[in-house]
């Protein structure tokens, strides 16, 4: 099978002797004969097998559409406007590579620039790369980057940080050898500032989240940076860029990097993947040079007309190779071009109104779900909310899911100090019958 | 003649006009208002571009035809397998359970899901010679870190601390010292020998107590097969190091060759190269690494398990000796949907065809190109899935480089070659045709390739100066690096300035 996507296979032995070879193994002489073997796959399908088959095994899955869902921690259901979807799926821009051959490739590169320029709006920095593989991988060359930049061997970063990114940042900084510190949450569940102080001492960066993995604002992130700038760290911010149409732009509030999720706009869920990391500096030479990643730049051609090309290159690994800046080549380039396009659709009005609606649908959550549970931390809330409960969680996840409700997602493995704790999360795409319907449940089973 | 749209158009930020909006937006639950600590609410201005929906359809549509894809036509980058991405991939990866799947719901509501990702992983192990995968990675480099630190924990898992040295041929692509280097080695480069193989002695010298890893390209990134792979093996076995096999060109040996049966301890797979998945100007890919059985407690978690008793497919996070995780989450699975259906469409056959064309093709541009004034054939004739042909005498004959050769190409609706690498050939021209382009394609691309010896020794100026007939003529790079813009917001404050007339 297969043999539709091969227009030569129609005349294979033909070209084979035209090219003077006496068969196709002939091609293959230079493979040592031993080697060879007959491969235990199944044979192929026709395309409608294909269909069907996958459709069904697909169909098991019981979609955010089909059960209302609670569950956020860093992924988030949004609504994408069916456009975007059309436009990145236009062949051209889907079946192109990295841009190299910059003439014939003005579409994605300007995409690629207006990507950039629109996060640059957005956080508050003039410097944006073309996208690394998602906030976690983001934040872990941050780190990396601030290690090479300040010639020091520390980073610290909230204990309130996702397992997931944790994990990350952990596998990323064992080679080098960047220790990481951890700093302790106040009452409030945000970032404790007088251990913070004593953390700092040496480090190469700091790291602090917007909100933080509690879906709590973090309310000192000015002074966070001023503390991580008198000790002669770097400051990092890591943000969850739908908010910033209500919240003020990190740049603005003294942040040297800005990591972060690019892919909550213009993306589904998709299980977790395709994402794009968010990577911004300071128009600062040494951050710059420093910087991972592809970066598109504007310029002009032979006619003086304005044009789009790769730039600073000499970052990056085909030319730098041991010595790269990081060994990122595939970025995801198509995820940043539909997170774009969800921007440019929003406009300045439609993101400050989605981060309103957000904030407001959380708050509700939030106050239906004080009636039913314990929230541990005050605070405004942004999509998560950490809710302990007085029994198991995974009895009350059980229940919920026979109600045909997902449930939040249970932390109490990776902070065991909160106890029997959740996070539940709301969004634009949250509706009232939902959570009435999952404080219902929770009334009766929590 | 071809001719690329030339759209002069604005960036989405000079289309906005005060007062338009492409959005709808659900109003909220309730309409409380939240108290965001006044130091905290946005003062900045929101520079961002106002427009209605039809206005942004028009732009991005508008940039898509400046754009050249595997759709347009031909695009032999080499080493980049750019080979047609079927449309059955993109409609099956757009089934709601793709995307309306969150990661965190119970094992019980993505039974689909996982099972996806473990059908893919017994695909590839078999495909491989490998007995266990992660599919976390989310692109070729990414997988190679992976590797490379999989490695290293394994060196340290037993004591072997000194094993700090991976050993880099210097035909690799650039990925493999970066990733090594981020991994913490120390890279060593094994210079290649006249056949552009691997060079044995240098190898033997090369190797000792410190080393922890080859990193081998096999076929090679000259489209050569290393012949001696198994003396490779087992020279870099003997010395206590493991092999690491880069999968880039794994398209040159599907359904013939395994890298388990080679000798490879572990290989990364590119799932946007060798199985269609659409390359999307840059990414998603996906790029996972498989290992043998000693190496299978240091891979990242969650792996993908099957309770074949109940029929339930499970996350495990159970796996003792792990790095951790190289991506949040299990990687690209909307990447991984489209591989599994493409596999499943080619079976045991079609992949082997797939190879066998593939190669066709590649010694079809060999033979009939080679010979042709100002190209040159360093090497031995007979490859794999991509040639490099080197422009060396075309340029000391006539000015004109391979940079004008492949700028030459886009004026006839040609993409160009993967150029100035690798890198021991001067001028190199690396074609990689891919088995899914026609013998009139090949023919076309030859004879385009001939027609520009001929003008470079006859007119080149109109190489130099090419091309003519794409969306722009020839980009300055030089003056993007010296006077970098990289935003509007740059852009703007240079404007105010009176720096910049673009």
């Amino acid at each position: 099978m297969g043999r539709h996507y091969l227009p030569n296979a129609a005349h294979k032995e033909e070209l084979v002797k035209e090219i003077g070879f006496a068969s196709v193994e002939d091609l293959f002489s230079d493979v040592p004969k031993g080697m060879v073997k007959e491969f235990n796959l199944p044979e192929g399908k026709s395309e409608y097998e294909v269909f069907l088959e996958l459709n069904e095994v697909l169909s098991k899955n019981r979609t955010v559409l089909e059960m209302p869902s609670f569950l956020g921690a860093g992924t988030y259901f949004h609504y994408v406007p069916a456009h975007v979807k059309y436009l990145i799926e236009r062949s051209e821009f889907l079946t192109s590579y990295t841009p190299y051959q910059p003439e014939v490739s003005q579409g994605m590169l300007q995409a690629l620039f207006e990507y950039q320029s629109l996060i640059a709006e957005l956080v508050g920095l003039p410097i944006v790369n073309a996208s690394m593989y998602d906030w976690g991988t983001a934040m872990a060359e941050a780190a990396l980057m601030s290690a090479r930049v300040t010639r020091r061997n520390k980073f610290v970063v909230p204990k309130a940080l996702s397992p997931e990114k944790r994990k990350v940042l952990h596998t990323y900084t064992a080679g080098p050898g960047v220790e990481i510190e951890y700093v302790d949450w106040n009452e409030n569940g945000q970032v404790d500032i007088e251990k913070l102080k004593e953390a700092v001492d040496g480090a190469a960066g700091v790291y602090v989240e917007i909100p933080n993995f509690f879906g709590v604002l973090e309310e000192e992130i000015t002074a966070i940076g001023e503390i991580a700038h008198d000790a002669g760290a770097l400051f990092v911010v890591g943000v969850d860029p739908t908010i910033l149409g209500v919240m003020e732009a990190p740049g603005e509030l003294g942040a040297d990097v800005v990591v972060g999720e690019a892919a909550y706009f213009g993306n589904p869920m998709n299980f977790g993947g395709p994402r794009a990391g968010i990577f911004a500096v300071k128009n600062d030479r040494k951050l710059v040079r420093q910087m991972p990643g592809r970066i598109i730049g504007m310029t002009k051609d032979a006619d003086g007309k304005r044009a789009f090309v790769m730039t600073l290159q000499t970052r990056e690994q085909h030319i730098r190779r041991a010595k790269a800046t990081s060994n990122i080549c595939s970025n995801e380039a198509l995820v940043a071009v539909a997170a774009a396009i969800h921007l440019a659709t929003l406009g300045p009005k439609g993101l400050t109104e989605l981060g309103e609606v957000i904030l407001k649908n959380t708050a509700y959550l939030k106050k239906r779900l004080s009636e039913v549970a314990e929230i541990p931390f005050k605070g405004v809330n942004f999509k998560d909310v950490l809710v302990r409960f007085g029994k198991p969680y995974n009895e009350i996840h059980k229940a919920l899911l026979e109600r045909n409700i997902h449930g939040g997602y249970y932390i109490g493995e990776h902070f065991p100090e909160l106890g029997e704790s959740a996070l539940f999360a709301a969004t634009e795409t949250t509706r009232k019958e939902w959570v009435d319907a999952l404080i219902e449940v929770l009334k009766e089973v929590a | 003649m071809f001719r690329q749209a030339k759209w002069d158009e604005p960036l989405i930020f000079e289309l906005s006009r005060e007062g338009r909006v492409g959005y709808t937006m659900p109003k909220p639950i309730e309409d409380v208002s939240v108290e965001v600590p006044e130091k905290l609410r946005r003062k900045s201005p929101l520079n961002l571009p106002q427009l209605s929906e039809p206005e942004v359809v028009k732009h991005y549509t508008r940039l898509s035809e400046m754009n050249y894809g595997v759709d347009s036509g031909i695009y032999p980058l080499g080493s980049c397998t750019m080979k047609y991405n079927p449309k059955i991939n993109e409609e099956i990866a757009g089934h709601p359970g793709v995307a309306y799947v969150h990661p965190y719901q119970d094992e019980r509501t993505v039974q689909g899901a996982l099972k996806i990702m473990w059908e893919l992983e017994q695909w590839l192990k078999e495909i491989t010679g490998m007995d266990r995968f992660t599919l976390q990675p989310a692109a070729g480099a990414n997988g190679e870190f992976t590797g490379v630190s999989i490695i290293r924990a394994y060196h340290l898992d037993r004591g072997d601390t000194q094993r700090t040295e991976m050993l880099v041929p210097d035909s690799a692509h650039g990925t493999n010292p970066a990733s090594a280097a981020m991994a913490g080695f120390k890279v060593i480069e094994i210079p290649s020998n006249e056949n552009g193989t691997v060079d044995l002695e240098a190898l033997e010298n090369a190797v000792s107590e410190r080393t922890a890893g080859l990193m081998l390209t096999n076929p090679n990134t000259l489209g050569i097969f290393e012949d001696e792979i198994l003396e490779i093996a087992r020279i870099v076995h003997k010395a206590g190091g493991l092999l690491y096999y880069d999968g880039a060109n794994l398209n040159a040996v599907l359904g013939k060759v395994r890298p388990g049966d080679m000798g490879f301890d572990v290989v990364h797979l590119n799932l946007h190269k060798t199985f269609s998945t659409p390359h999307g100007g840059g990414g998603p890919g996906s790029g996972p690494v498989g290992v043998k059985d000693f190496l299978k407690d240091y891979l990242p978690v969650p792996l993908v398990g099957y309770d074949e008793e109940n029929d339930r497919y499970y996350l495990d996070y159970n796996v003792p000796k792990s790095i951790g995780k190289v991506k949040e989450l299990y990687g690209n699975f909307a990447v991984m949907v489209r591989a599994l259906t493409y596999l499943k469409v080619m079976g045991r056959g079609g992949l082997k065809e797939a190879s066998e064309i593939a190669v066709l093709n590649a010694n079809y541009i060999t033979q009939k190109l080679k010979g042709t004034r100002g190209y040159e054939l360093p090497h031995k004739e007979l490859r794999k899935h991509e040639v490099v042909f080197s422009a060396d005498p075309m340029k000391k004959e006539t000015g004109v480089k391979a940079l004008d050769v492949a700028k030459r190409l886009l004026d006839f609706g040609l993409h160009a070659p993967t150029i100035y690498f690798p890198l021991i050939v001067h001028e190199a021209l690396m074609i990689e045709p891919t088995e899914t382009v026609s013998k009139e394609e090949l023919d076309a691309y030859v004879e385009a390739l001939k027609r520009i010896s001929e003008e470079a020794y006859s007119n080149p100026e109109i190489v130099k100066g090419a091309p003519h007939n794409a969306a722009v003529r020839r980009v300055d790079d030089v003056l993007a690096a010296k006077r970098p813009i990289i935003t509007w917001r740059m852009y703007r404050e240079l404007k105010e300035k009176g720096e910049v007339d673009i």
